[in-house]
């Protein structure tokens, strides 16, 4: 257990009682950062009753009461709130526990999961649809179809040969562990107008020195984050698998929170155009 | 009877008197579990509204009866059974610690469920069709039950066991059975990653009815047979030679306790995941109690393993409630320092 859910707790236990009988209205909950922000996107939060460990945007549904990480819910957990309806990204579990909850009655909304401007569309159309406001959500479409088109626009005219990116997940113990195709790293890097130096393997795997090495990126691309994730420039650069690699000699490294780079919500044009930013600055 | 006239009446006495206390403690520790939650609904008022023949809310039958419930009596079978595999293993290597993990049966099984979260999209439709969600409990049975039988081929020659044959056998059988789900691992895309990593913690989270009824035959099963081991391993404790001349039918009896051992561990692990140190930790605590006869011995460690594991369920859904822990952080952390002290304490036993 993480100090994060400690103080989750403690803000849910000062926060959840005297908000709970307050709106009558106050009946969902959501799991998932992306479908949290799609809710907030929307200005429906004030129908949350709760959010998973995965919901840290924006800052204020942190203080939401925490019901555990997507993938390990408590049925009775989640039902202590009476929620009637569960709006949830796809792949959460166990499969017992969402049997359970959709037993109880409970409207339960699977969120499809995609890492392309089409798939942000689909889950924004979903979650509106899931909350009954389909004309909100409509709105949310299009300005973000908006966005995302002059984002993508502005992505591809790009001079030049596209840079080849590599995504680290981390480099713990000095084993780079790296993004393959089909994930959502390597959707973000297509959209910005990378190319991910990875093409070999599907998913997120742990790469040798050699290949770190043959795929000779251009730019390092990471989660900007503490913990097990972290690493310095210099621990990054100083690893045999990338002082080869052209982003050792420049130095090439370009760090971005993880929901807004990889949460293909409401934010990934501003997360298209930041990374694109970031890739070929002017 | 003879081999009981050796041993100190008072502690015999006294470990039969502790099978009345702990079943009395299960019985309030299981009732505690049915009445503590994340939510509101409570034991007490619901056996109210039914003794009233007032209805249920839909609520508390949900949360009484598809929750708390399976929970509960699968937090029974599989402490029982750990703890009873770890007694009998002990047993049957003579070796103060010895447990399920070291002889491959665990890894086997756990071989047999990364398969299955991983190949499970491979799998012939009319397989997955049959087997539904419970295609990895069974596949993890399965491969605890194919290790068992793999060790026992292996150290089994012209009708005799060597116990030391098969200890290394196990080891050996356990470090393979790891490199392959390493294998599969790597194979494993993100999704299924997460799935192995929380799985290797263990949880009754995922407990349902028809978990209850796929494992609770064969774990009830392994432990009917397990009480009938007791003057068995008693035999065995003096030597193998010693055992079969007074009178023990020694391959039977070795027989039976792999048995036991590999259909315990394999339904434990395949419907809970991995759960450490219940199986260690529980016969050594009764040993210091109450003394090394397995008869009691087997009983108690039923008892004591039943409770302990659905306490450690209680303080997992709990503390940090509306979300929990895997239990095998709690039994880990409960457990890794008492077996810590059980080691300072003998130091002795290191030297076997």
């Amino acid at each position: 257990m993480d100090r994060r859910d400690f103080i989750a707790l403690s803000l849910a236990l000062a926060a959840t009682q005297p908000t709970r009988a307050l709106a009558a209205t106050q009946d969902t909950i959501a799991i998932g950062g992306d479908v949290t922000e799609i809710v907030y996107a929307l200005d429906q939060q004030h129908r949350l009753l709760a959010r998973d460990a995965t919901s840290t945007y924006p800052p204020e549904a942190q203080a939401l009461p925490d019901v555990g990480y997507m993938r390990r819910l408590s049925a009775e957990g989640v039902l202590s709130f009476a929620p009637s309806l569960i709006i949830s990204a796809e792949g959460a579990g166990p499969p017992e526990v969402i049997d359970i909850l959709r037993a109880a009655s409970i409207d339960y909304v699977e969120v499809p999961e995609g890492y392309d401007a089409q798939a942000i569309i689909a889950k924004i159309t979903a979650v509106g649809a899931a909350l009954n406001v389909p004309d909100a959500a409509q709105t949310l479409a299009d300005q973000t179809t908006t966005a995302l088109n002059t984002a993508l626009a502005r992505a591809s005219e790009t001079n030049g040969t596209p840079k080849r990116v590599m995504f680290i997940l981390s480099t713990q113990g000095g084993r780079i562990m790296a993004s393959g195709t089909g994930t959502g790293a390597d959707g973000i890097i297509g959209m910005a107008g990378g190319t991910n130096a990875i093409s070999a393997f599907e998913g997120y795997k742990p790469l040798s020195d050699e290949a770190a090495s043959a795929a000779a990126p251009d730019v390092i691309l990471m989660m900007d984050q503490t913990g097990d994730h972290a690493s310095t420039d210099d621990e990054l650069f100083a690893l045999p698998a990338l002082q080869a690699t052209p982003a050792a000699q420049n130095r090439s490294v370009v760090r971005m929170d993880g929901l807004f780079l990889l949460g293909f919500g409401p934010r990934t044009a501003g997360a298209v155009t930041a990374l694109n930013r970031a890739l070929y600055p002017v | 009877m003879a081999l009981a006239d050796h041993l100190p009446q008072s502690r015999v006495a006294r470990a039969r008197i502790l099978h009345g206390w702990l079943a009395l403690a299960l019985i309030l520790v299981s009732l505690f579990s049915l009445t503590v939650g994340a939510t509101e609904v409570s034991l007490g008022p619901a056996l109210w509204k039914l003794a009233t023949g007032e209805a249920l809310t839909r609520m508390e039958a949900i949360v009484l009866w598809d929750i708390r419930m399976p929970r509960l009596i699968l937090g029974l079978l599989v402490g029982s059974a750990l703890a009873v595999g770890g007694a009998v293993m002990q047993g049957l290597f003579r070796n103060p610690l010895a447990d399920p993990g070291l002889v491959g049966v665990s890894a086997g099984a756990g071989l047999g469920a990364i398969t299955a979260i991983v190949l499970a999209g491979l799998a012939p439709l009319w397989l997955s069709r049959i087997a539904g969600d419970q295609l990895v409990p069974i596949a993890a049975f399965f491969g605890g039950w194919a290790s068992t039988i793999l060790l026992y081929r292996v150290s089994t020659r012209r009708g005799r066991t060597s116990v030391a044959t098969m200890l290394l056998a196990g080891i050996a059988l356990g470090a393979l059975a790891g490199a392959l789900s390493g294998i599969l691992v790597y194979m494993s895309d993100d999704r299924q990653l997460r799935d192995l990593t929380f799985w290797g913690l263990g949880s009754l989270g995922g407990a349902s009815w028809a978990k209850v009824v796929a494992a609770g035959p064969i774990i009830a099963l392994a432990l009917i047979a397990a009480c009938t081991l007791g003057r068995g391993l008693n035999g065995l404790a003096l030597g193998e030679a010693t055992a079969a001349h007074i009178g023990l039918n020694v391959q039977r009896v070795k027989g039976l306790a792999i048995l036991t051992v590999a259909a315990a561990t394999g339904a434990a692990v395949a419907v809970s995941g991995a759960i450490g140190f219940i199986g260690i930790v529980v016969p050594h605590l009764l040993r210091l109690g109450t003394g090394p006869d397995h008869r009691p011995l087997l009983i108690n460690a039923a008892l004591l393993g039943a409770l302990l594991l659905v306490l450690a369920d209680v303080i997992a859904r709990v503390i940090i409630a509306p979300a929990e822990l895997p239990i095998g952080i709690v039994t880990a952390v409960l457990g890794a320092p008492v077996f810590l002290w059980i080691l300072l304490r003998q130091r002795g036993m290191v030297d076997l």
